[in-house]
């Protein structure tokens, strides 16, 4: 049997690379898979804690997430394709036009 | 009229003797500006003579009562735990002569002033702070206890400075207003520290308790510094202050800028004897503490001397009269000394009469010549001006102390106790009859200068005009004053009693019976004292009649003119050290450096932190994100911190999850 | 060691090689395929301790919907390689410092936390797809109504947002 803590351990992991990606990609796009990362990294640990404790309300929940996840997507990638059509470039650091 | 049931009229209302005058004046104040001068006239003398009227009145009801002293607590003012200070007034036989003085002398300088000030612009005004000065003054002397008594104390001393400085456009008057302001100020300081003892001391601040109190303490011994001596001698600092004594007297000369009605009243009359009166009325103190008397006596008599001696070479008519001022208020303070104040305040008395008279004259001769103040420009206005100048030698002749004139017996009461004294009286006898000499000498010096020899005045600039009556006649009313006001004790002389001292015996409790044999010692230092002024007056005589020669000032001559340099030696190690501290330390270090900086650096660090914090604002998505990243450690931290705190801290609170 | 750890340890590294992967590739569309592969395992992960349901879910909700939304955007934008642009500094120097510390205070909590909790056990009745609906259309029914709501209003806003401009 795999102990709990292993899988924790990784979602932290993955947790930890989702933020490495979502600080240092400077491709829109990139970034927003760094998220998408990230949600499934707390997804892992949501399963994890469903199956050790035996109660499947973790597991409804991670159906949620996904959801949520499924919509976020649409729209933020809606929002990114309008963005990158008004500065003709998918370079995050270019969309600065709120520098004081 | 019911004989114990007496009319108690005024006594009940004894407020309303000040507050007549600072009615007067409010009304003059603020509305007077509009008014012709009639009208302010009218207010400002019927204010003060009603309430000269009030006084009389006062005055007799005290004497129906068969002269029991009167003290009423009209409300209380201040009240903090055991201290009470109240808005008490008294009357006893020591107010009478001071309020009668006070009240009599300011109506009669009030009705000169409206002839003097006619063309004056400002005349409003004037009258105004006259009857505010009126109004600090009799709280002055009624007051019943010491704090009441230090209202009227600052209130004549900014008064004083109003009027000194009415010329105000002029800068010479207006800095011997600051002059006056603050070295009174420098008094006044050591005046509250002796306030502040006799509080510690005796737990109130009333004379009634006060006196009572300490008469029960035992005296401090000569030399020795006690709580009473200590006291005594900061009361009497502010008494140089406000009375112009050694080292404090550099106010009143300068205080010459100010019109003469108020050089007559205030600075010789009235203000600069409210030092003697505070130390006549903590008689008892004083003669707890015969250190601080012998001070006083010195500083006194010391001062009498130093004044006259500079007094002999001045050329300003109303210099040398200022100087005048000083050297007798020196006696009065001789007298205090030791241990006369009876004498002390006849002089008083006597002093107002003779030296009001002298100001009110040279004052009169000012007018007559159209403004002019130095004596070298004058001469042989004694068939011109007549009136004037009979009344200015009756004034010169009651000041040096010729019987019978009014000064012969005051000045005559101080020495005579000056050479009993026990504490070097012989000393001061002889420096005080020396002043005598010289006082007689300038004052018949200024006599001959100004209305003597030939004129030394160009006739076609300068028209010589008898002043209005509104001068003349108060001028004369004084003169008879100088004349009359000294018979109370002459009856003295031949044995008889002194009525003065007697009237006085109840407040300073000290009459006693001559024997024949001080009563001879008397006749024959009286004589001394007026073969004294006599060859005063010769000496004058031969210098300074008929034909005069204004010599060139050197040596001594020198040094007595320049006043012995002492404004500049105050300058050099007082005032100039001070302002240059306020100006380069307490401006430019404190006030600019550090309050405005601290408050500027407010708003400049302000400014900074906006300019640093701004750079998070850099529009850049990745720095948000650190930031997001950041506030999420920040709140994971809280969630996890049982879980992460160090072990120590789980051994410390009792191993606590 | 056995079976199910070798197991665990295979798709953890699958999964942790995607992901750094993700973060190396400067090409968006090997990163999408990357993510693919991240997602995969992760699903393998689920069918490892019993959550069948979930797993499929993911494959074809996260990897067959979401990850092909992601191609076609790619695509769509003719997203080339990535710029080598640096202007925060604050994230050259922060970024990877901080991500340790989140990853690791993370951990440390996992394992300061005394890990009594039992290995979740592969038994398929606690997590049937019957267990799940009852759950779901029961106890979770508003969620459940709201996430339509949401997903409803994220259609409105994808057609709002793709409008050409008149």
């Amino acid at each position: 049997m795999v102990p709990t803590n292993y899988y924790l351990i990784l979602s932290a992991i993955l947790f930890g690379l989702g933020i490495v990606g979502f600080v240092f990609k400077r491709n829109i796009i990139t970034l927003f898979m760094a998220i998408e990362l990230m949600l499934n990294a707390v997804n892992l640990a949501f399963v994890a804690f469903s199956q050790s404790l035996g109660k499947p309300d973790g597991e409804v929940f991670v159906l949620f997430v996904i959801v949520v996840a499924a919509a976020e997507a649409a729209v933020g990638l809606g929002i990114i394709i309008l963005t990158a059509r008004n500065r003709h470039s998918l370079n995050v650091e270019r969309v600065d036009l709120l520098k004081l | 009229m019911p004989t114990h049931e007496h009319l108690r009229l005024i006594l009940e209302y004894l407020w309303i003797i000040p507050l007549l005058p600072l009615l007067g004046s409010a009304v003059n104040g603020l509305l007077g500006a509009k008014w012709p001068n009639k009208f302010v006239t009218g207010v400002a003398l019927g204010s003060t003579g009603l309430s000269f009227a009030c006084a009389l009145e006062a005055v007799r009801e005290f004497f129906a009562d068969g002269q029991a002293s009167f003290r009423k607590e009209f409300f209380d003012w201040i009240i903090a735990g055991n201290f009470r200070a109240g808005f008490d007034l008294q009357l006893d036989q020591l107010t009478v002569v001071m309020v009668l003085v006070v009240t009599g002398v300011g109506f009669l300088i009030h009705i000169y002033a409206t002839g003097y000030m006619a063309h004056e612009g400002g005349y409003y005004r004037f009258f105004s702070y006259l009857n505010l000065f009126m109004f600090f003054m009799l709280i002055l002397v009624l007051a019943a206890n010491f704090v009441l008594l230090f209202v009227g104390w600052e209130g004549v001393g900014l008064c004083s400075y109003l009027l000194i400085g009415f010329y105000f456009l002029k800068k010479s008057a207006a800095d011997a207003g600051k002059k006056a302001f603050i070295v009174n100020r420098i008094g006044d300081f050591g005046f509250m520290l002796g306030m502040f003892l006799l509080f510690r001391a005796f737990g109130s601040l009333d004379f009634q308790t006060v006196f009572a109190k300490a008469a029960t303490w035992q005296p401090d011994a000569m030399g020795q510094f006690g709580t009473l001596t200590i006291a005594c001698l900061l009361l009497f600092m502010g008494a140089t202050g406000k009375s112009a004594q050694l080292p404090l007297y550099v106010w009143l000369p300068d205080a010459m800028e100010g019109p003469t009605p108020v050089s007559a009243l205030i600075h010789a009359a009235t203000m600069v004897t409210a030092g003697v009166y505070v130390v006549a009325r903590s008689h008892v103190l004083f003669t707890h503490a015969p250190t601080a008397m012998y001070v006083v006596a010195i500083v006194g008599c010391a001062t009498a001397i130093f004044a006259a001696t500079i007094g002999l070479v001045q050329p300003d008519i109303k210099k040398v009269l200022a100087y005048s001022t000083i050297s007798q208020l020196g006696y009065m303070f001789l007298a205090c000394g030791v241990g006369a104040f009876g004498a002390g305040i006849f002089h008083l008395m006597t002093h107002s009469f003779f030296k009001a008279l002298l100001f009110l004259s040279a004052g009169s001769v000012i007018h007559a010549m159209g403004g002019e103040q130095d004596m070298w420009h004058m001469g042989g206005l004694a068939s011109k001006i007549k009136v004037t100048f009979v009344c200015m030698f009756f004034g010169t002749i009651a000041i040096t102390g010729f019987a019978p004139f009014a000064g012969f017996f005051s000045k005559d009461a101080i020495l005579f106790a000056a050479y009993q004294s026990e504490n070097s009286g012989k000393t001061l006898y002889g420096i005080g009859l020396l002043a005598a000499i010289f006082t007689s000498f300038y004052m018949f010096r200024l006599v001959w200068l100004t209305f003597g020899g030939e004129k030394r005045y160009d006739e076609h600039h300068v028209h010589v005009h008898e002043s209005p009556g509104s001068m003349t006649v108060p001028l004369m009313i004084h003169a008879l004053l100088s004349l009359v006001g000294g018979w109370f004790a002459a009856p003295a002389l031949g044995n008889g009693p002194n009525y003065f001292a007697d009237f006085l015996a109840p407040v300073f409790g000290n009459a006693e019976a001559p024997s024949s044999q001080t009563h001879s010692l008397e006749l024959t230092l009286s004589i001394v004292a007026v073969l004294a002024a006599a060859l005063g007056l010769i000496v004058a005589w031969r210098m300074y009649s008929g034909k005069v020669v204004r010599g060139t000032s050197t040596g001594l001559h020198k040094i007595l003119y320049n006043k012995y340099y002492v404004d500049e030696l105050y300058q050099a190690t007082i005032v100039g050290p001070l302002v240059w501290l306020s100006r380069n330390i307490f401006w430019k270090v404190v006030d600019v450096g550090m309050i405005d900086g601290s408050v500027d650096g407010i708003a400049h660090g302000t400014e900074a932190v906006g300019d640093t914090v701004r750079h998070t604002q850099s529009g850049n998505v990745r720095s948000y994100a650190v930031w997001v990243i950041i506030g999420a450690i920040v709140i994971l931290a809280i969630i996890f911190w049982p879980l992460w705190r160090p072990a120590f801290f789980v051994a410390m609170s009792g191993g606590v999850r | 060691m056995t079976a199910p750890l070798v197991i665990f340890f295979v798709l953890a590294a699958l999964a942790v090689f995607g992901a750094v992967s993700l973060i190396l590739q400067r090409h968006p569309i090997h990163s999408a395929l990357s993510l693919i592969v991240v997602m995969v395992a992760l699903a393998g992960l689920y069918l490892l301790m019993g959550a069948e349901f979930v797993a499929a879910v993911q494959i074809i909700v996260y990897g067959g919907a979401i990850m092909v939304l992601f191609i076609f955007v790619i695509m769509l934008l003719n997203a080339g390689l990535e710029e080598r642009t640096n202007f925060s500094r604050l994230a050259t120097y922060a970024g990877i410092p901080l991500a340790l510390a989140v990853s690791g205070l993370i951990a440390a909590a996992i394992v300061r936390s005394g890990g009594h909790l039992p290995a979740p056990a592969p038994s398929g009745a606690l997590t049937s797809t019957k267990t799940l609906s009852m759950l779901l259309f029961t106890e979770f029914v508003y969620p459940f109504e709201l996430t339509s709501f949401l997903i409803l209003v994220a259609i409105l806003g994808a057609i709002v947002l793709a409008q050409r401009e008149n």
